[in-house]
């Protein structure tokens, strides 16, 4: 349904992208993995229609997205950004609210049922009992995940994550992973997420797009995308990677820089 | 004083109830203060007797005060109340930054040259019942404005904020200098009415101006009006706004070319009355909240008692001397200011 053929982009200077061709399987978790710089968050903006591609195209049910309304493409695709600074001190629950703009007429105001979709994306995300605080008061690991519930309220069948665990702790690692495996199992929502968790990407992701220097070296299933191999070629990392029978999925030990 | 909702229970009552609260409750402060204003002055006048419609108007002297008198003063402090307040609102919300001001892209610095051009060289030339000062300096406001924005804006591109702030302050500077310049090249009397025409004056004389700027004024509110909800992505941040459905570029045009509007029609009617267009929209967002779709309506209201009640202050304080209102709004206005900050941290 969502695929970039061909792609390119500059930010003037040199490519971040280049020449990338990337098919996301709907109904499925893909993980994009690379080192810093690769092309990760260049890629899920030109996915998302914020940056357009100045070679290729990026195509919705096989439609350029750049001749979608930004309405209609908010209604289908939602976005997590890495961070979020409002201007203003906004209410979690204005924030959350703000996922129903695409669904809302120009002079609409929010009604039950969208209040009820907020606090639904609220709870989903364990964030119900901040539902008055000030979003800028929160903690980094409460604030990613208001942003994840403002996205939910977009209801889309897509949704795009930067990053979504990189400021949490331990803990909340596991819980926002565990809700994103949920909303896939249960809502089927096709997910695309860029990471630097490897063991994130091999717990949640069903597919992998492998990027470095703003080239993809290799997609598909997850278990052959990561490897030993894979690693030392994305990162230079020679790393420990074997099935873990506790978590059921594969583990990556790192053990030592190759320069 | 506390008018509407507290920011505190926002949380309980949906925007709709909100709304029609704010509206309610500054829309009666505003039409108080309209009402209000002209009942006060050197000579004392009651509304009963002004709007009492069994004496003819030629014999009631009361009427004549409220209706002719002070009433064209007290709408032009309700309309550049209004106008600096709503702009201010929006230029935030589009730069992103709760500093700016209406002023903050140059406009009244261009209508300040504009109006000391004609001051200084005296243009005799009237156009109709419009003075040349105003007309002046709504064409330098507009020209200003028309600068930043060809040197801020690519087709088809979002607008950058860091250039069009840049842009702005430039201009800011770059006019500011041709002013003192223009100053140095000035005689005494015309420098003092410059220096008159830059605190801001309400006193008009007629409705005639009032009436002049609503050509400028209506499109400006119309855009107002269907901009808050895309304000309040675009405050959170561009990216955020575009995939959420905001059209960003149009918005920041919309949002951009509808405060320039505003800021024009109002300085070229009152002068450069500072200080509205921080303090209201922040006055009202400590007590209404963020949300845009209440601190807009709230704004533009307050501002219509804000300086309309400013106006009477400075009427009155020093009676039969008027202090100028621009000096008012900013004598009154900052410490009460800065002492909510203070109160409130």
């Amino acid at each position: 349904m969502l695929r970039a053929d061909n792609v390119s982009f500059a930010y003037g200077g040199g490519f971040a992208l280049h020449d990338a061709s990337v098919a996301i399987a709907p109904g499925a978790i893909t993980g994009l993995l690379g080192p810093n710089g690769c092309g990760k968050t260049t890629l899920l903006k030109l996915l998302c229609g914020v940056l357009r591609p100045q070679h290729g195209r990026v195509l919705l049910e096989d439609r350029p997205l750049e001749s979608m309304p930004r309405r209609d493409l908010a209604r289908r695709v939602a976005v997590v950004p890495q961070e979020t600074h409002p201007a203003f001190e906004y209410t979690v629950l204005e924030m959350t609210l703000m996922g129903r703009h695409p669904h809302l007429g120009t002079f609409e105001l929010e009604g039950p049922p969208d209040l009820a979709l907020a606090r639904a994306a609220l709870a989903t995300t364990g964030t119900e009992h901040l539902a008055d605080r000030q979003y800028m008061t929160l903690s980094g690991g409460e604030k990613q995940r208001v942003v994840i519930a403002s996205a939910l309220t977009q209801a889309t069948d897509v949704l795009l994550l930067d990053e979504p665990t990189a400021s949490l702790d331990l803990g909340y690692q596991l819980d926002v992973a565990a809700v994103l495996a949920r909303l896939n199992r249960e809502q089927n929502v096709t997910m695309v997420l860029a990471t630097h968790d490897l063991n994130l990407a091999a717990a949640l992701c069903h597919r992998l797009v492998v990027m470095r220097e703003g080239r993809v070296l290799a997609q598909g299933p997850c278990d052959e995308v990561l490897t030993h191999e894979m690693v030392q070629r994305l990162y230079d990392v020679d790393a420990d990677v074997h099935f873990h029978e506790r978590s059921g999925h594969l583990m990556v030990l790192p053990v030592r820089r190759l320069s | 004083m506390i008018i509407g909702t507290s920011p505190t229970d926002i949380g309980g009552r949906s925007v709709r109830a909100r709304l029609a609260a704010v509206v309610a409750g500054y829309g009666a402060l505003a039409v108080g203060a309209c009402i209000g204003a002209p009942l006060i002055g050197s000579t004392h006048i009651s509304l009963a007797r002004a709007l009492d419609r069994s004496i003819p108007f030629a014999n009631n002297v009361d009427a004549q005060i409220f209706f002719v008198a002070r009433m064209p003063r007290v709408l032009t402090g309700a309309v550049a109340g209004a106008a600096l307040a709503a702009a201010g609102v929006v230029m935030q919300a589009l730069l992103r930054n709760p500093l700016a001001t209406p002023f903050t892209l140059g406009v009244s610095a261009g209508a300040a040259l504009g109006a000391i051009l004609v001051i200084t060289f005296g243009s005799v030339v009237a156009v109709g019942a419009i003075s040349p000062v105003p007309l002046a300096s709504l064409i330098g406001a507009v020209a200003a404005s028309a600068i930043v924005y060809t040197l801020a804006t690519r087709p088809g591109r979002t607008i950058s904020t860091t250039v069009l702030l840049l842009a702005g302050v430039t201009l800011n500077a770059f006019f500011s200098a041709v002013i003192l310049f223009v100053q140095y090249l000035a005689d005494f009397t015309q420098t003092y009415r410059t220096v008159r025409w830059l605190m801001g004056d309400l006193d008009v004389g007629s409705f005639g101006p009032v009436l002049a700027s609503l050509p400028l004024l209506v499109p400006a509110f119309a855009v107002f009006a269907v901009l808050p909800r895309s304000l309040n992505l675009l405050s959170v941040g561009t990216d955020t706004a575009a995939t959420r459905g905001v059209d960003v570029g149009r918005t920041q045009r919309l949002a951009f070319l509808s405060a320039s509007l505003a800021t024009a029609a109002a300085v070229s009617l009152a002068g450069p009355i500072g200080f509205v267009g921080i303090i209201v929209p922040h006055l009202v967002r400590l007590m209404v909240g963020v949300d845009h779709r209440l601190v807009l309506p709230a704004s533009a209201l307050f501002g219509v008692a804000f300086l309309v009640g400013c106006d009477v202050v400075s009427r009155t304080i020093m009676a039969p001397v008027e202090v100028p209102v621009g000096v008012v709004t900013a004598m009154v206005g900052g410490p009460f200011f800065l002492w909510l900050l203070v109160r409130r941290s």
